[in-house]
């Protein structure tokens, strides 16, 4: 669809007639905001549910499903397939708002003709080539459609042969779900979609920590579409983050392959050594990130200031390049390999909810140095203090940071539904401890000190790096920078005057613009206006309430709200529409379109920017202005339609294809990393999550919340239990390959074994809350959980695993082997080659 | 006007805020830690430093399709009675009736006798023990908190009996007590009490026509037993007993008349037998 974030917002879900929730413990880990789920069932909303277990979203639901854990894709896919083969699909949305009608390309083959591979496969490199995975073009370059959905290779004909085999049995023989429930299901979809009503799902990390994460939510994405239901009030798919500000640590771009705004970082493993040749490769011709240069140049402004300038490319040589895959768990293995010096954590605890725990602390044995910055001492800044260590023997110089608390800090957080708040300082902090803000900003002072007579030319980015956040005029700590600051830079403003810029349509490519992240651009909008801060809110969409990326928009692509000619769907589900007299588009929130483009506007062939798309194109992001039911070449490296594979342990074989797991998933095949190959022996499905009571670290030493779930437990059938001897309350042992845990047996017949072709499977669930300090403590799940990821965004799969149990206790941890063997072939380096898919 | 809680425990999503924001508000320690393997509930019961209390009751059919199943989950609270056994049983005048319709105990007349815990039908009132490092909670953990415990109210009045104020302290300032603030859902709705009850009967109406014919209404009328109405009611989607409530309260006082006359015959009938063994004598 185009954006890195939920393209609805929380408060909308009571405007919803149905709501799906899968892949979410949505009451449970997001209580708050399971208000508005309530608001809807209180209105007559269907609440639906399906999860492996029965947990407190399912005691709220109208119904509830149970699931294997990791087969959503063959539930979603039958949802899709039901609605093609039953023509229950939003016809006149699909058509216009959709890439439906596209043409796919000849060459172009499908899992059903390669057993589980789309064509391009490329076994040596275990990669595949995207070539063939495009449309068919004419002999001017336009795509190729027929919008009677005949051709048999248009991408609805496509999806409806790729989904043929996704039928009611299938799920209730993979995913444990009876027939009868899964066509029930299927008629509230569609009886709550289309033109007067409208249904929202919810997921959160039950979809995205998978070895085909990113396939499960583009799943999603197929049935909403299909449903029409992207887009208009009470309706998209909203993903619920697990803290309060995920959204802006992904906005900012915490993540390794992002700059600030999902800017793509520059790679050498493509040829971009200059300004010129970033653009080539990463600018969409056609659309709005046809503005991408804007982004860029005012982005590097705003880090290099007067130093970046037209001549020298706006400093674009200093930012760094990517040479492979750096993110989190390649990264560990480096380190456990002895090839990363320093190491610095902050406010995240790898050595207990990491996933192979222990591979974490004992990659941190090899560190020259490891910096830590927490409000708690915690299981990863005592790594070298760990049960069966010999602090005597490990050399890292470890330095431990107090950070102030959030009640003790003030500056934006950005929360699920993109929504910019601003907090303010409550207290000041306790002790020594200092601000995130203060440390960093300190970093960037002493660094600059520490370099200020350098000559050397890489030096440059540190010198030439814009780093004034003092203000004199606020009160505050000695030396605490500014966050309003901070916030007005990433707003940005105009380089000659200072001024703040209003709009990231008013920002430039020349130079003549600074901005740090281009779609915050409007929080900051004048000198004075903070609009963070403001707290106006209405019955309606509460327009003054915080502020939303992007343009302050609640809905994203609401333009799908109104039909091709810009008339709201029905009175009901009015939201944003043309209004004729005006000439421009009105309704309850900001258009998520051009204001004065009309309706009836036509694409113009060969234009590029935002002239390639129609008036009704409401998908402005993407190169077509159509949501990408098939998802052409280059976008994602595993799939252009999502396809079930079984997550890398399970106990079950694959019913669909004789590809087992996602192809290009990530393995790590070694000593310290051992994966679960028998069946036989780890037999049991394990699932992982989060409970209300517990965060981490930061709500075990709070005596009120560790009272309410005071030790590490295991949720268990009934009848597993009496087959393992397992009492509840007592203890169990729960084993991999890699390790063991022991845990409180809690046994419940929430908990229940699913019929999966004919075999009796049994799941069990540990949630991921615990660690060995704190009031509430206990093992953690990250002690069983070996490393794997998906190919896309680097996601580890922890939420689909096998095990087995016993009654008892573990046995005391032994002194970690450190030496552990590891073959040389087997060894990481830092941003190591990616060997599958090019960057 | 009286005021209370209309507990609507079809809207609870057993998030347990209210039991955190009460315990914060006024400074109550932990009950210690201690899983029980009683389903997510590991704090128990009500007891003299835990004045909210969320139950959770599985009623799990294990149908295929999950239909049958259920998870009740309800946050308790001192009822505030009409007619209240703790008061009416304190002898030192220490739990009286504020300015609020509630029953408020003063901790600094309170003399720890225990009288009302026995007295209560509900079981709410217990004793708290001194600070003095009980097991059932230690300063240690009023220190890992960074609260100061000699700044808490509990300070000064170990051994006294403890309950829920209706957040007295946070009412004579005008703000709505601490777990209806917290709710998430709105399962714990404060004010008028008068003005609830309608609410109330308006919501089971709402209920039972669609379907849910289980929903009834505890307290908010007569509860019989010589209790009469509640200020703290709720609405639950089983028997009150389901939630470890009783089905039948009763005020101790009532049975006062009963005790006289069961004395007043044992008297008589021992007048009579010592009568007739000395008159054999």
């Amino acid at each position: 669809m185009g954006r890195g974030g939920a393209t609805a917002w929380v408060p909308d879900l009571a405007n919803a007639d149905c709501i799906l929730i899968q892949g979410s413990n949505f009451a449970e880990a997001h209580p708050v905001a399971f208000r508005f789920v309530m608001q809807a069932k209180e209105r007559g909303a269907t609440i639906i549910h399906i999860d492996p277990r029965f947990t407190r979203t399912s005691a709220l639901a109208d119904i509830f499903a149970p699931i294997r854990s990791g087969t959503d894709i063959v539930f979603l896919g039958a949802l899709v397939s039901w609605l093609i083969e039953n023509k229950r699909y939003f016809h006149e949305y699909v058509s216009a708002y959709t890439n439906a009608s596209f043409v796919v390309r000849q060459d172009f083959q499908d899992t059903d003709d390669l057993d589980g591979l789309f064509s391009g496969w490329d076994a040596a490199s275990g990669s595949y080539d995207t070539t063939s995975w495009d449309f068919e073009r004419d002999a001017q370059g336009q795509i190729v459609t027929d919008e009677t959905f005949e051709h048999p290779r248009c991408v609805l004909n496509v999806l409806r042969r790729h989904y043929a085999r996704y039928t009611p049995e299938m799920v209730e023989n993979t995913c444990g779900i009876p027939v009868a429930t899964f066509t029930h299901i299927a008629e509230i979809l569609a009886a709550n979609s289309g033109r007067e009503r409208t249904t929202a799902f919810a997921y959160a990390v039950g979809w995205t920590q998978h070895s085909s994460g990113v396939q499960f939510v583009r799943c999603s994405a197929l049935v909403q579409l299909l449903l029409g239901n992207i887009g208009r009030p009470g309706g998209g798919i909203m993903a619920l983050r697990g803290h309060a500000d995920i959204q802006g640590a992904t906005d900012i771009a915490t993540l390794y392959d992002l700059l600030p705004g999902y800017l793509p970082m520059p790679s050498a493993l493509r040829t971009e050594s200059t300004l010129a040749e970033y653009l080539a490769s990463n600018q969409k011709k056609t659309g709005w990130w046809a503005n991408m240069p804007k982004y860029v140049v005012s982005q590097l402004k705003a880090f290099y200031g007067k130093a970046a300038t037209p001549e020298n490319d706006f400093c674009f040589s200093y930012l760094p390049q990517l040479i492979g895959d750096h993110s989190m768990l390649p990264t560990t293995f480096a380190m456990k390999d002895g090839n990363v010096r320093g190491y610095f954590v902050i406010g995240q605890n790898p050595g207990a909810s990491g996933q192979n725990a222990e591979l974490v602390r004992s990659a941190m044995e090899r560190l020259e140095w490891f910096v830590n910055i927490d409000s708690f001492e915690n299981e990863t800044s005592s790594f070298w203090n760990r049960e069966g260590a010999d602090p005597s023997t490990i050399a890292t110089e470890c330095f431990f940071l107090p950070a102030a608390t959030v009640l003790e800090k003030e500056g934006t957080m950005t929360q699920t539904s993109r929504m910019l708040q601003w907090h303010d300082k409550a207290l000041e902090p306790a002790g020594t401890s200092k601000t995130d803000l203060w440390y960093f900003y300190e970093l960037g002072k002493r660094l600059k000190a520490l370099y200020a007579d350098s000559s050397d030319e890489k030096d440059r980015p540190i010198l030439d790096m814009t780093w004034e956040y003092d203000d004199p005029d606020e009160p505050g700590e000695p030396g605490e920078p500014s966050a309003r600051k901070v916030l007005q830079e990433i707003n940005g403003y105009v380089t000659a005057t200072g001024e703040q810029v209003a709009s990231f349509a008013d920002l430039k490519d020349d130079g003549s613009t600074a901005s740090g992240v281009w779609i915050y651009t409007g929080v900051f909008p004048d000198a004075t206006t903070n609009r963070a801060r403001s707290r106006v809110g209405d019955d309606s969409t509460s327009l003054g309430w915080g502020w939303a990326w992007p343009a302050n928009r609640r809905t994203l692509y609401n333009r799908a709200s109104a039909d091709p000619l810009g008339r709201p769907w029905s009175e009901r589900k009015k939201y944003v529409w043309w209004d004729e007299t005006k000439g421009e588009w009105t309704g309850v929130d900001v258009p998520d379109f051009p204001k004065t483009k009309a309706p009836d506007t036509p694409a113009i062939a060969g234009a590029s920017g935002m002239d390639a798309h129609s008036g009704a194109d409401p998908f402005i992001m993407l190169a077509q202005g159509r949501a990408q039911l098939f998802v052409p070449a280059g976008e994602l490296k595993d799939a252009p339609i999502p396809a079930h594979y079984e997550p890398l342990q399970s106990p079950i074989h694959n019913a669909l294809y004789a590809q087992e797991v996602n192809p290009m998933m990530r393995q790590w095949r070694r000593p310290d990393n051992r994966y679960n190959d028998s069946p036989h022996d780890y037999p049991y499905v394990l699932t992982t999550y989060r409970i209300t009571e517990m965060s981490g670290i930061m709500t075990r030493y709070i005596p009120w919340l560790a009272e309410l779930q005071p030790e590490a437990f295991c949720e268990l059938d009934p009848e597993l239990a009496v087959e393992k001897g397992i009492r509840n309350g007592e203890y169990m042992v729960i084993s991999t390959a890699l390790g063991e845990m022991e845990a409180k047996a809690l046994v419940s017949g929430r908990m229940r074994p699913l019929r999966i072709n004919g075999k009796r499977v049994h799941q069990i669930g540990i949630p991921y809350n615990y660690g060995r300090m704190g009031f509430a403590r206990g093992d953690s799940p990250g002690e069983l959980i070996a490393l794997s990821m998906d190919p896309n965004v680097s996601i580890h799969e922890s939420k689909s695993l096998t095990c087995n149990i016993r009654a008892g206790r573990r046995a005391p941890l032994a002194t970690p082997d450190i030496e552990m063997a590891v073959p040389a072939q087997m060894r990481t380096t830092i941003g190591e080659s990616v060997a599958h898919g090019a960057q | 006007m009286a005021t209370g809680f209309f507990t609507d425990t079809t809207l609870c999503i057993g998030c347990k805020a209210c039991e955190v924001a009460c315990k914060q508000w006024n400074e109550l320690p932990s009950d210690g830690f201690s899983f029980t393997g009683d389903s997510y509930d590991n704090t128990v019961e009500l007891s003299g430093t835990t004045w909210r209390h969320v139950a959770f009751v599985e009623q799990i059919a294990a149908t295929p399709d999950g239909v049958e199943d259920r998870w009740l989950m309800s946050s308790d609270v001192c009822k505030h009675c009409e007619n209240a056994g703790c008061l009416e049983a304190c002898p030192t005048g220490a739990i009286i009736r504020n300015e609020f319709g509630s029953v408020y105990i003063q901790p600094d007349v309170c003399n720890g006798c225990g009288y009302c815990v026995v007295s209560c039908p509900f079981g709410v009132v217990d004793l708290i023990d001194s600070l003095g490092g009980t097991a059932k909670y230690s300063t240690a953990n009023l220190q890992e908190s960074r609260l100061d415990a000699s700044k808490t109210a509990l300070a000064h009045t170990g051994g006294v009996a403890g309950k829920c104020t209706l957040c007295y302290d946070r009412q004579t300032l005008g703000m709505v007590p601490a777990c209806a603030k917290a709710c998430p859902t709105d399962s714990i709705q404060f004010g008028d009490v008068a003005t609830l009850r309608e609410r109330a009967k308006e919501r089971v109406t709402t209920l039972h026509a669609r379907g849910e014919t289980s929903a009834q209404l505890y307290g908010a009328d007569d509860i019989g037993g010589g209790i009469g109405t509640l200020n703290a009611f709720f609405l639950l989607k089983d028997r009150p007993s389901v939630y470890n409530l009783p089905e039948r309260p009763v005020l101790p006082s009532t049975r006062q008349p009963d005790g006289y006359a069961a004395a007043a015959v044992i008297a008589v009938g021992l007048a009579i037998a010592g009568w007739a063994i000395f008159r054999s004598a």
